[in-house]
C-alpha cells in the first residue's frame, strides 16, 4: 500500500514536472515568436522596467513602479510617442546583480523590449549594465550612483532622470562646513552607492577645510546597529549618515537611543528615512537637524504647480503619503527620476524618429545630443543639465530641516553647485 | 568610548543577541534531540512570529504593552500549531527519514518565505516596544582625585533590552522545568532515549513529536516576538538566526539543552563584542571557524554525549 501511494507519487511528480517544462518552454517560445511579426507602426513600444518588488530596495521599487504607471499613463494619454503607446514589461530583479543581468537579457531576448528602464540600487547597476551592453540594449537608470559618470559601465548605459551621489555630496560639502561643524564621521551603507559618498563626499569636505573623523561602513542588509555608534569619535561635530535598506527605521531609532540627549549636529540623506513615516516613535531626537532631499516630500509653501499636478499624478499627498494610505510613505526624494527618465526617452526616441531595435544607436546618440531640461512637467523635480558625454544628469538639491515632524526646505543648491570635471567621454566609444 | 565602558557596551549588546539565539537554538536543538530532525525552516518560524506580532499588534489598537503582551501568547501558539501541522501532513508522512526531512524543511522554507512576501509584503514593519527609556550608564574608574563615577557619551541601554535578556532567563527556566519536572517533559525524554520502548509503554510517539515539533518552532517565535521591538518585522529576516542556531546548536553539542545555552551565551556575547570592535563579518567567520574545529576536535560538541 504505501509503495502503491509511493509510485502514484512519483508518477504526478514526473506528470507535473512534464507540465511544467511545456509552461516554461512555452513562454520562452512564443515572444520569440511574436518579436518577428512586431514592429509594424502602431505596435507599442515596449519598455523593460528593471524593478525592485523584493529584496533590500522592495520599497523604493513600490513607488518606482507607481511613478513609471503614472508617467506612461500620461505619456499614453498624449498619444505615446511616435503615435505609438508605450508598454511597460516589469520584471523583480529581487535587487539582486545577478538576477538583475538576467532579467536585461529577458527583456531583450524574450519580450523584445526596446529599451531597458529603471533601476536603482549601484549594486544591480553593476551586475546588469555589462550584459546590457553586450546586448547593445539602452539601459536607462535611475540609480543615483556615480557609476556611469565615473566612466566604469558603458555607451548603452545612462542616467538622465536623476543626479549621481558626487554631484549631490559636492553640493552639500559647503552648507556642512559652514553652518554645522567642520569635524564629521561619516555613516554609510557598505556596497558600492556607500562607497560613493564615502569616498566623494570626503573628498568634498576635505576641500572645505574640514576632516572625516571617522568613516564607519554598515552592511545594507543588518538588522541592528547599536554596536556600530561607540566608534564614532567623542570630539565629532556632525554626523553623517546615508542607509539603505529594510532597517533604515531601526538605523536611525537606535542613534538616538545612542546619543540621548547629547547629539552632535546630524546631517543626514533623506535615504536613511526613504519610506518610513517621520512621526514613527523614537524619531524625535531628529528635531532640528538637517537632510539632503533629492526632491521634498513635503509640499512647499511655494510648492510649484508642476510638483502638484506630479503628486496628484503618482497619487502622493502634501506629506508624501499616499493618498490611499496615508501610512503608506513614498520615497519621494528619488521617484521623480522614473518619471523625468521616461520622458527623456520619449524625446529621445522622437527626435531620432525611433521606429524599433534598429534605432537603438540613434536613440542613445539623440539622448546624448540633449543638454539643458527646463522646470516643466516633463522634470517636475527642477530644471536639469545632461552632460551627453558621461550620460549623467546635474540638478538642482535641497537641504532640508527636521521641523515638528516635518521637512521643510531651508536651501536650493544652484546646477553649478553640483557640477565637477568630465572623468568619462562615452561619445568615443563605438556602438 | 573608552576601552571599559566599550568593551562592557558591547557585551550588553551581546547578552541581547545572546538571549534570544538561546530560545531559537533550544528550539533547534529540542526538535533534533527528540525528533532527530533537522528543521531547516526552522529560522521562518522564527520570522513568522514576528510577523505575527506585527498582525497582532497592529490590530490591537490603546496602549503598545496591550497588543504586545496578546502578541507574546498568541504569536507563537499559532507558530506552534503551524510547525504541528506541518509535522503531521509532512514529516510523519515521510516517515522522519532523514534525507528526506532536510529536503521537506527546505520546501517548506520557501513556501513560508515566499507566502509571507505575498501576503505581508517585502517591507519591514516596525512592532512598538511595549516600554522603552534610555538608560544612561555609569562608569567607575580611578582618576586623579580618587575613585570616580562618570557618565560616558553613547554609554547607555534600552529598559526594553534589559527586559529582553531577563525574559529569556526565566522562559528557559521554565522549559528546563517542564522537560524536568513534569509530566509531559518525561514523555518527551522517554521518547528521546528510545522510541520504540516508548511506543510499548503506551506513549502516543506521533503525537509527542508533533508536540516536539511545535514547541520547537514555538520558541523561535517566542524570540522574534521579543525582538521585534528591537529589529522590525520583514521576512528575509529568518536567515542570519538559523545560521547561528545551527552554529551554537553544533557548537553546545546536538540535542544537548545546556550545551545549547551555554553556546548561544558564547556566540552571541563573541559576535557582540567581535563586531563592536572589528566587523560583523569577522563574527560570523570565527563562530564558523569554531564550528569547524569542533567538528573535528570535538564532533559530539562541547556538551554533547560521545555516538560511539
Amino acid at each position: 500500500m504505501a509503495n502503491n501511494i509511493k509510485d502514484i507519487g512519483r508518477r504526478q511528480t514526473l506528470k507535473t514536472l512534464a507540465l511544467g517544462a511545456g509552461a516554461v518552454a512555452a513562454s520562452n517560445t512564443l515572444p520569440g515568436l511574436m518579436g518577428h511579426t512586431q514592429a509594424a507602426s502602431s505596435d507599442p513600444i515596449k519598455v523593460g522596467f528593471q524593478v525592485h518588488r523584493t529584496g533590500i530596495g522592495a520599497a523604493y521599487g513600490r513607488w518606482y513602479d507607481r511613478t513609471t504607471e503614472a508617467v506612461v499613463a500620461r505619456i499614453n494619454a498624449e498619444g505615446g510617442i511616435n503615435g505609438r503607446p508605450v508598454e511597460i514589461v516589469a520584471e523583480d530583479d529581487g535587487t539582486d546583480p545577478k538576477r538583475g543581468a538576467e532579467v536585461v537579457e529577458k527583456f531583450a531576448t524574450q519580450h523584445s523590449c526596446d529599451v531597458s528602464f529603471g533601476t536603482l540600487f549601484s549594486h544591480v547597476v553593476y551586475g546588469s549594465s555589462p550584459r546590457a551592453g553586450e546586448l547593445k540594449m539602452p539601459y536607462f537608470v535611475v540609480s543615483e550612483g556615480h557609476h556611469v559618470a565615473s566612466g566604469a559601465l558603458n555607451r548603452y548605459t545612462l542616467q538622465p532622470g536623476i543626479t549621481d551621489v558626487k554631484s549631490q555630496v559636492e553640493a552639500m560639502g559647503p552648507f556642512i562646513a559652514e553652518n554645522l561643524g567642520k569635524k564629521v564621521t561619516m555613516i554609510y551603507p557598505d556596497f558600492a552607492f556607500g562607497h560613493d559618498h564615502r569616498d566623494y563626499f570626503s573628498a568634498a569636505f576635505e576641500a572645505q577645510g574640514g576632516t572625516i573623523l571617522e568613516k564607519i561602513a554598515i552592511p545594507p542588509t543588518e538588522t541592528s546597529f547599536t554596536r556600530y555608534f561607540p566608534k564614532i569619535p567623542r570630539d565629532t561635530e556632525v554626523v553623517y549618515h546615508v542607509m539603505v535598506g529594510p532597517a533604515v527605521l531601526t538605523f536611525v531609532k537606535e542613534m538616538g537611543e545612542f546619543f540621548g540627549p547629547s547629539r552632535p549636529e546630524i546631517f543626514g540623506f533623506i535615504d536613511s528615512l526613504e519610506a518610513v513615516d517621520l512621526a514613527s516613535p523614537g524619531l524625535e531626537f531628529l528635531e532640528g537637524t538637517y537632510f539632503w532631499e533629492g526632491n521634498p516630500r513635503y509640499a512647499q509653501e511655494n510648492n510649484s504647480e508642476f510638483d502638484t499636478a506630479f503628486r496628484e499624478a503618482v497619487g502622493v499627498d502634501n506629506n508624501g503619503a499616499s493618498v490611499t494610505d496615508a501610512k503608506d510613505i513614498s520615497t519621494y526624494g528619488h521617484m521623480f527620476g522614473c518619471w523625468e527618465t521616461m520622458y527623456i526617452i520619449k524625446a529621445g526616441m522622437e527626435a531620432c524618429n525611433y521606429q524599433g531595435p534598429k534605432d537603438r544607436a540613434s536613440l542613445i546618440e539623440a539622448v546624448e545630443a540633449m543638454s539643458d531640461m527646463p522646470h516643466s512637467m516633463e522634470h517636475p523635480q527642477g530644471a536639469k543639465r545632461f552632460n551627453g558625454k558621461t550620460h549623467q544628469t546635474f540638478g538642482h538639491q535641497y537641504i532640508s530641516q527636521f521641523e515638528g515632524g516635518r521637512l521643510n526646505v531651508v536651501h536650493t543648491t544652484s546646477i553649478e553647485d553640483t557640477l565637477y570635471e568630465d572623468e568619462v567621454d562615452y561619445t568615443k566609444q563605438s556602438f | 568610548m573608552d576601552f571599559g565602558p566599550y568593551l562592557f557596551f558591547a557585551s550588553l549588546e551581546g547578552a541581547v543577541t545572546s538571549a534570544v539565539l538561546a530560545l531559537i537554538a533550544v528550539g533547534l536543538s529540542l526538535v533534533f534531540g527528540i525528533m532527530r530532525v533537522v528543521n531547516v525552516a526552522h529560522g521562518e518560524f522564527y520570522m513568522l512570529g514576528a510577523v505575527f506580532a506585527w498582525y497582532v499588534t497592529s490590530l490591537i489598537g490603546g496602549h503598545p504593552a496591550i497588543g504586545f503582551v496578546t502578541a507574546l501568547i498568541i504569536a507563537p501558539l499559532l507558530v506552534g500549531l503551524l510547525a504541528a501541522a506541518a509535522d503531521y501532513l509532512i514529516l510523519q508522512r515521510i516517515e522522519y527519514d532523514p534525507e528526506r526531512t532536510i529536503v521537506a524543511t527546505i520546501g517548506l522554507l520557501y513556501i513560508i518565505q515566499q507566502s509571507t512576501l505575498m501576503g505581508f509584503g517585502p517591507d519591514a514593519r516596525p512592532v512598538e516596544a511595549p516600554f522603552n527609556e534610555r538608560i544612561a550608564l555609569p562608569w567607575f574608574e580611578f582618576g586623579e582625585s580618587g575613585f570616580a563615577m562618570t557618565w560616558p557619551w553613547g554609554f547607555s541601554t534600552t529598559s526594553y533590552k534589559l527586559a529582553v535578556i531577563a525574559a529569556a532567563v526565566v522562559l528557559l527556566l521554565l522549559l528546563w522545568l517542564v522537560l524536568s519536572r513534569t509530566r509531559i517533559g518525561l514523555v518527551m525524554r522517554a521518547t528521546q532515549l528510545d522510541k520504540d520502548m516508548a511506543t510499548a509503554h503506551g506513549i502516543p510517539v506521533a503525537k509527542v513529536y508533533a508536540l516536539v515539533f511545535g514547541l520547537g518552532a514555538a520558541l523561535a517565535a517566542l524570540g522574534a516576538v521579543l525582538v521585534v521591538p528591537i529589529q522590525q518585522a520583514h521576512y528575509l529576516m529568518g536567515g542570519e538566526p538559523l545560521l547561528l542556531a545551527f552554529i551554537v546548536v553544533i557548537i553546545g553539542g546536538l540535542g544537548s539543552l545546556p550545551g545549547t545555552v551555554v553556546a548561544a551565551v558564547l556566540i552571541g556575547l563573541s559576535d557582540g563584542i567581535i563586531s563592536v570592535f572589528f566587523t560583523p563579518t569577522l563574527a560570523k567567520i570565527i563562530a564558523t571557524l569554531l564550528v569547524a574545529f569542533v567538528l573535528v576536535f570535538r564532533p559530539q560538541g562541547l556538551f554533547g554525549k560521545h555516538l560511539a
